[in-house]
C-alpha cells in the first residue's frame, strides 16, 4: 500500500495579512510559514496511524512549491513521511497545481491520496477534488475517519448538519477533516532522520493555469464597538431589533 | 449561451444555500442578458417550479437511482454533461460540502476555470473577474478567469436574495449516469437543528462558559432565536461540545446575519473564521478581551448574569410580536 500525502505551505495563523506591489500578492515579510494545517493535523498524522498499524504501507509526501518550501517538507518527513517529491514552481492556479500532483500520482501509482479539507490561506478546497478527476478515482472530502480493510476504506465524512459513512474501494483521494488524528509534535529523532530522508525535485510539466489573482484587498475596519451596561442587557436586545433589525 | 446553477437537494429538499446560487446565477444571467437554468439530480419532494422564485426560467431534473447516494465522481460527469447538453457556459454551485466535492471535478471536465468562495457578483467590465475570500475571511482576492467557461461557487450567507412570482418550467433530461463506486453504509443526521454554514443567527459559547453544563445558555438563547450553535476550537478538543461546531481559522468559516458569542476571548485564529457576520455581539467579562475590537455590540459583563436577561428580553419581544 503506498500513500501519498499532500502537503501545502501556509502563513502561521497569527500572521499578519497585508500585501504588497500594489495589492498584487501577499506580504510575506516576517511572516512565519506552517504545514497548511489540514495537510498536517489531519492528513499526515492519519497517515503516519495507519502505517504505525501496517509498517508495510509507504509514505510519501508531495508539494508544488519553490525551494523555500523545503523547511516544512522537512518538518513533515520529521513527523513520518518517508519521501518527499517537490515540484519547483509557484503554486498559483488549483488546475496548475493539481496536474503537477497528478503526474507524480500517476508515476507512483498510489492506492490512496491525502489532502487536508482546505488550505488556510488561498481557501480554495479544490486541489483533492481535481486530482480525483485528473487520475479519474472517487474523491471522498472532508473525512473526519478512516479505516483500512486491504483494498477497501471505510470512511466516515462530513456532510452539512451531520455525518455519513461510506464504503468504496481503493485506488481514491480523500480530503481529510478535524476528527481524523491529532497534532503531533516531531520528536528529536524524527527531526535528525528528516535530513537524510530523499527530498527530489522536478520541474513543473506543461499545464495550463485556468484563473490568475487581480487583486487582494482588506475587509473594512469595523466602526466600533457599541457598548452597553451590563445592568441593561434588554437594551442589547432593542438594538438588535431596531438598529441592526437582525432579530 | 446561459448560466446553469446546480441545485442541491438533502432528504428531498432543496437546500437554503442553494436559492441563494440560483438567485446569484440568476442576476450573472440577467448582467450578460442571458436565461439561467438549474440542474437539479436525484428525488425532490418539493414543486421545482417554484425557483422561478428565484430566476430560474428552466430546471433541468434527473431521478435517476444511483444519484440517491451522493458520489463525486457521478455527479460531476452528470453536471458536466447538463452543462453541455443546455450549452451552458457559466456554471454555479454553493461553496458547501457538496458543492467543494463537486465543482472542481467539473472544473477538470470542462476545462472551466473555477473561483470558490466567491462573495460578490462577477465583474465583467474587463474580462471575468471573481471577488472571494480568503485567508480563512481575513481578506479578500479578486480573481479572474481565463477560460471559456466558467465555475464559480458561491458562499453561503454572500448574496442576498430577491424573490419574484415567477415560475421556472421543469423539464426531465436525459445524462449519462456511472454506477456508483460508493456503498452508503449510513447516515447519522444531527436533526431539528439549523445547519451552522447555513444560519441567519449564530450563538456561540467559550472557554469561558466553565463548563459544558452550562451550555443551556447558548442552547436556549439559541433556539429562542432559531439559531444555530457553535463554539470556540478549545471547547470541541476538550469535548464539550461536538467537532462540527468548531467555528474559526481551522474550523467552519460562517458568516450569519447575527454571531453572538459568549465567554470567546476573539483570538485571531477565532476571528478569522466569524468576521464576515454582519452583526457581532460579543459578551465578555474582560473589558480588554480582543473580541470587542471586531464587535458591533458589546456587554462587558459575567455571562452568567447577562445571557439569562437577554433570554428574558428576548422573549418578551417575542411575545410583543
Ligand atoms: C494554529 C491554530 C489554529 C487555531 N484555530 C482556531 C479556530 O479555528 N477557532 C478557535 O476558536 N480557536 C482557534 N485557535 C485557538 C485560539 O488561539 C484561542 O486559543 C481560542 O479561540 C480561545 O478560545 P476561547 O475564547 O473559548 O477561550 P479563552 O481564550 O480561554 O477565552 C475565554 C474568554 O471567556 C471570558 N470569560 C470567562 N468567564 C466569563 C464569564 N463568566 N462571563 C463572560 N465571559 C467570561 C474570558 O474573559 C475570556 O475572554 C487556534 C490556535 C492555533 C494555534
Amino acid at each position: 500500500m503506498k500513500i501519498l500525502i499532500c502537503i501545502s505551505k501556509t502563513p502561521d495563523t497569527t500572521a499578519k495579512i497585508a500585501f504588497a506591489d500594489n495589492n498584487t500578492s501577499f506580504a510575506t515579510d516576517g511572516v512565519q510559514w506552517i504545514i497548511n494545517p489540514y495537510d498536517e493535523w489531519y492528513a499526515l498524522v492519519k497517515a503516519i496511524e495507519l502505517k504505525e498499524a501496517d509498517p508495510s504501507i509507504v509514505l510519501h509526501l508531495a508539494n508544488v512549491g519553490g525551494a523555500d518550501t523545503e523547511p516544512i517538507i522537512r518538518k513533515a518527513l520529521a513527523l513520518g513521511g518517508e519521501e518527499a517529491f517537490r515540484v519547483n514552481t509557484d503554486n498559483t492556479d488549483s488546475f496548475f497545481v493539481a496536474s503537477q500532483i497528478a503526474h507524480l500520482a500517476k508515476a507512483g501509482n498510489y492506492d490512496l491520496i491525502f489532502t487536508g479539507k482546505e488550505t488556510i490561506d488561498y481557501n480554495g478546497a479544490s486541489i483533492g477534488a481535481m486530482l480525483s478527476e485528473l487520475l479519474d478515482v472517487p474523491f471522498i472530502s472532508h473525512a473526519v475517519k478512516l479505516e483500512l480493510n486491504n483494498n477497501v476504506a471505510t470512511v466516515t465524512r462530513e456532510i452539512e448538519g451531520g455525518e455519513e459513512i461510506n464504503k468504496l474501494s481503493l485506488p481514491a483521494v480523500i480530503s481529510c477533516q478535524k476528527g481524523m488524528a491529532e497534532q503531533r509534535i516531531p520528536n528529536m529523532k524524527g527531526i535528525m532522520g528528516a535530513r537524510s530522508k530523499p527530498l527530489h525535485v522536478s520541474e513543473p510539466v506543461e499545464a495550463a493555469a485556468y484563473t490568475s489573482i487581480v487583486s487582494f484587498d482588506l475587509p473594512p475596519a469595523k466602526a466600533g464597538v457599541k457598548l452597553i451596561p451590563a445592568d441593561h442587557p434588554e437594551e442589547l436586545v432593542r438594538l438588535l431589533n431596531e438598529e441592526a433589525k437582525a432579530i | 449561451m446561459s448560466v446553469l446553477i446546480f441545485v442541491d437537494i438533502a432528504e428531498g429538499k432543496i437546500k437554503k444555500a442553494s436559492f441563494e446560487a440560483a438567485n446569484y446565477g440568476a442576476a450573472i444571467a440577467n448582467q450578460m442578458g442571458t436565461e439561467a437554468a438549474a440542474i437539479v439530480l436525484g428525488n425532490c419532494t418539493e414543486d421545482l417550479s417554484m425557483l422561478g422564485n428565484y430566476g430560474i426560467s428552466k430546471v433541468f431534473h434527473n431521478t435517476d437511482s444511483a444519484l440517491n447516494v451522493f458520489d463525486a465522481k457521478v455527479y460531476a460527469q452528470a453536471i458536466a454533461d447538463a452543462t453541455e447538453a443546455t450549452t451552458s457556459n457559466i456554471l454555479i454551485f454553493s461553496n458547501t460540502i457538496t458543492g467543494k466535492a463537486l465543482a472542481p471535478r467539473v472544473s477538470v471536465r470542462l476545462k472551466a476555470g473555477l473561483v470558490s468562495g466567491a462573495v460578490a457578483l462577477p465583474d465583467t467590465s474587463n474580462g471575468f473577474v471573481v471577488r472571494k475570500s480568503v485567508f480563512s475571511g481575513k481578506a479578500f482576492a479578486s480573481v479572474a478567469i481565463q477560460t471559456d467557461k466558467k465555475i464559480i461557487s458561491l458562499n453561503p450567507n454572500a448574496f442576498s436574495i430577491t424573490k419574484s412570482n415567477n415560475s421556472a418550467t421543469v423539464e426531465t433530461i436525459s445524462l449519462t449516469i456511472q454506477p456508483s463506486t460508493i456503498e452508503l453504509v449510513s447516515v447519522n443526521k444531527i436533526t431539528g437543528d439549523v445547519p451552522l454554514g447555513e444560519a441567519d443567527i449564530v450563538v456561540s459559547g467559550g472557554r469561558g462558559l466553565k463548563g459544558p453544563e452550562n451550555w443551556g445558555l447558548v442552547t436556549d438563547l439559541a433556539q429562542l432565536l432559531g439559531a444555530a450553535t457553535a463554539c470556540s476550537r478549545p471547547v470541541a478538543d476538550i469535548h464539550w461540545r461536538p467537532h462540527h461546531e468548531h467555528v474559526g481559522q481551522t474550523g467552519l468559516a460562517i458568516a450569519p446575519n447575527l454571531y453572538i458569542a459568549i465567554g470567546i476571548s476573539g483570538a485571531i485564529q477565532h476571528l478569522a473564521g466569524v468576521n464576515r457576520s454582519k452583526t457581532i455581539v460579543v459578551i465578555n467579562k474582560d473589558p480588554e478581551a480582543p473580541f470587542f475590537k471586531a464587535a458591533d455590540y458589546g456587554i462587558v459583563g459575567d455571562a452568567f448574569e447577562v445571557v439569562p436577561k437577554i433570554i428574558e428580553a428576548v422573549k418578551k419581544l417575542k411575545g410583543s410580536v
